[in-house]
């Protein structure tokens, strides 16, 4: 593995692109827009989401039942999924030398498990074995926005993304913009603190393609594509 | 007991002062620990103290997962740690929280030290899961029950008629033979101990003895708890299980 590949926020040869933002921010459409666009100038490239495993998703259906998870139970159990997806589809891509594009990763969990009334410090501490991405895009969208792109495409809100376990509202619409507003405040001040490359999304989507295109041509000057490494390796 | 963790704060836990007492008894598999915690839970029972028995993975949340888990060996140490951190808080927040809220006794047939001790011997940082689990109670007691690997070898070897495969740490290939992977585990798990022990306040007891000898010396440990002393609970709370981390603050604020 050539050295000099190495990334400077992470030290593996691959390169990490990783899209939050709140549902319906239109951050998956434009990460898939913009792992395509890297495939087609030959490069290698992994694409991976972050959404509630098996493993989740059936220990939440029966914590739920038992009205049993607790802010803390709910946040390990994210974090074990995590972890599990982190060893499998992350890391082993990363070390190959691919460019992995992440929807949803450890920022996912802070702004959610805040909002959940977390203790920020523990949980990061918790996510500490997740590196820094070579760069964090988030997708700022008013939560109105995303509501209306949700009611638009009848897609239904389920109960944890309204945030229904922490008893804002009896009212699902509600209670969704309440939490939602909650994680857009999270988000808007980790935007702050780590960095993150902030996207206005409430603009076209060709519009924002182009502009997540020209963030990411400078991180890959110099980086070989399939070609250049079969040919000069 | 004063609801205080070990540095993390708990969201929804009661602001008041919990009236319950947490006592843990820590041990190797094999050290006479579930004896032990049975005959305990008896005594403090005739002494008329209502006693909650807990012990690892006896959660409904995810006990399934670990199994299946197990069965595959498929997840990472990471993975394990955090599920297993995910089970022990299930059972603090639904099972010794509200124990502890109604004035009962919580007795822990092993705690988060051996549950940090397994991550650790498989990978995790020190400082990892010890900040994993802040969001501990501080016990008011610690018994560890300290006992010689060949005791532990007969015991184990007594009850099962051979050795546990992840009791030997056979997923950590030390050695492929079971009997030497035994002792280099407990070896190694014991050295973890061996580094809690100050920090966290554990109170040793000789577990190399006949089961009423040790017993007597968890007896002598526990009844003070109890004493209706000049001082009162809070003070005897914190000659208990110490004070562990520099930072362990109120979870109440």
């Amino acid at each position: 593995m050539n050295a000099d590949l190495a990334s400077p926020h992470h030290g593996y040869p691959g390169r990490l692109f990783v899209f939050e933002g709140l549902d319906g921010s239109g951050k998956s459409t434009q990460a898939a827009l913009l792992a395509k666009w890297l495939a087609a100038q030959g490069y290698r490239v992994f694409q991976t989401e972050w959404n509630s495993s098996e493993l989740v998703s059936n220990t939440i259906r029966r914590g739920k039942k038992k009205g049993l998870l607790t802010p803390t139970t709910f946040s390990l159990l994210h974090a074990t999924d995590f972890a599990d997806r982190f060893d499998r589809k992350i890391l082993p891509p990363l070390r190959a030398g691919y460019l992995v594009v992440c929807d949803r990763y450890s920022f996912t969990a802070f702004v959610r498990d805040a909002a959940r009334g977390c203790d920020p410090e523990w949980v990061r501490t918790i996510y500490s074995f997740a590196p820094r991405p070579d760069v964090a895009f988030y997708f700022r969208v008013p939560v109105r926005v995303t509501l209306q792109r949700k009611i638009a495409s009848r897609l239904k809100i389920n109960y944890y993304e309204a945030g229904m376990d922490l008893g804002l509202s009896d009212r699902v619409h509600d209670s969704y913009e309440r939490f939602q507003s909650r994680l857009k405040r999270e988000y808007d001040r980790l935007a702050v603190s780590d960095r993150m490359t902030v996207i206005d999304s409430t603009r076209p989507v060709e519009r924002i393609q182009a502009e997540l295109r020209d963030h990411v041509r400078p991180i890959l000057a110099g980086f070989p594509t399939m070609e250049t490494l079969m040919h000069d390796g | 007991m004063t609801a205080r963790t070990y540095g993390t704060r708990l969201p929804g836990l009661p602001p008041e002062p919990l009236g319950g007492k947490l006592i843990v008894v820590e041990g190797a598999d094999g050290s006479g620990r579930t004896t032990e915690v049975a005959r305990l839970k008896e005594w403090l029972e005739i002494q008329g103290h209502a006693v909650v028995d807990t012990g690892l993975r006896r959660s409904t949340l995810v006990s399934e997962e670990i199994d299946r888990a197990k069965q595959g060996h498929t997840l990472g140490a990471t993975t394990m740690a955090l599920l297993y951190a995910a089970d022990f808080g299930d059972q603090l927040e639904n099972k010794i929280v509200p124990a502890l809220c109604a004035g009962s006794t919580v007795l822990a047939d092993r705690y988060i030290y051996t549950l940090m001790a397994r991550a650790i011997v498989r990978g995790a940082s020190r400082d990892w899961a010890r900040r994993l689990y802040g969001f501990a109670f501080v016990p008011d007691l610690v018994v560890f029950l300290d006992a010689r690997p060949e005791i532990l070898l007969h015991r184990a070897i007594g009850k099962y008629g051979s050795l546990d495969y992840w009791e030997s740490g056979m997923d950590l290939s030390l050695s492929r033979d079971l009997f030497e992977s035994f002792f280099l585990y407990q070896a190694r798990l014991a050295d973890e101990f061996g580094w809690m022990a100050t920090e966290y306040g554990f109170h040793h007891v000789d577990a190399n003895r006949r089961p009423d000898e040790v017993d007597a010396d968890v007896r002598a440990l526990v009844e003070p708890l109890y004493r209706p002393a000049a001082g009162g609970r809070g003070a005897r709370a914190r000659t208990g299980a110490g004070s562990a981390t520099p930072d362990g603050r109120a979870a109440s604020g």
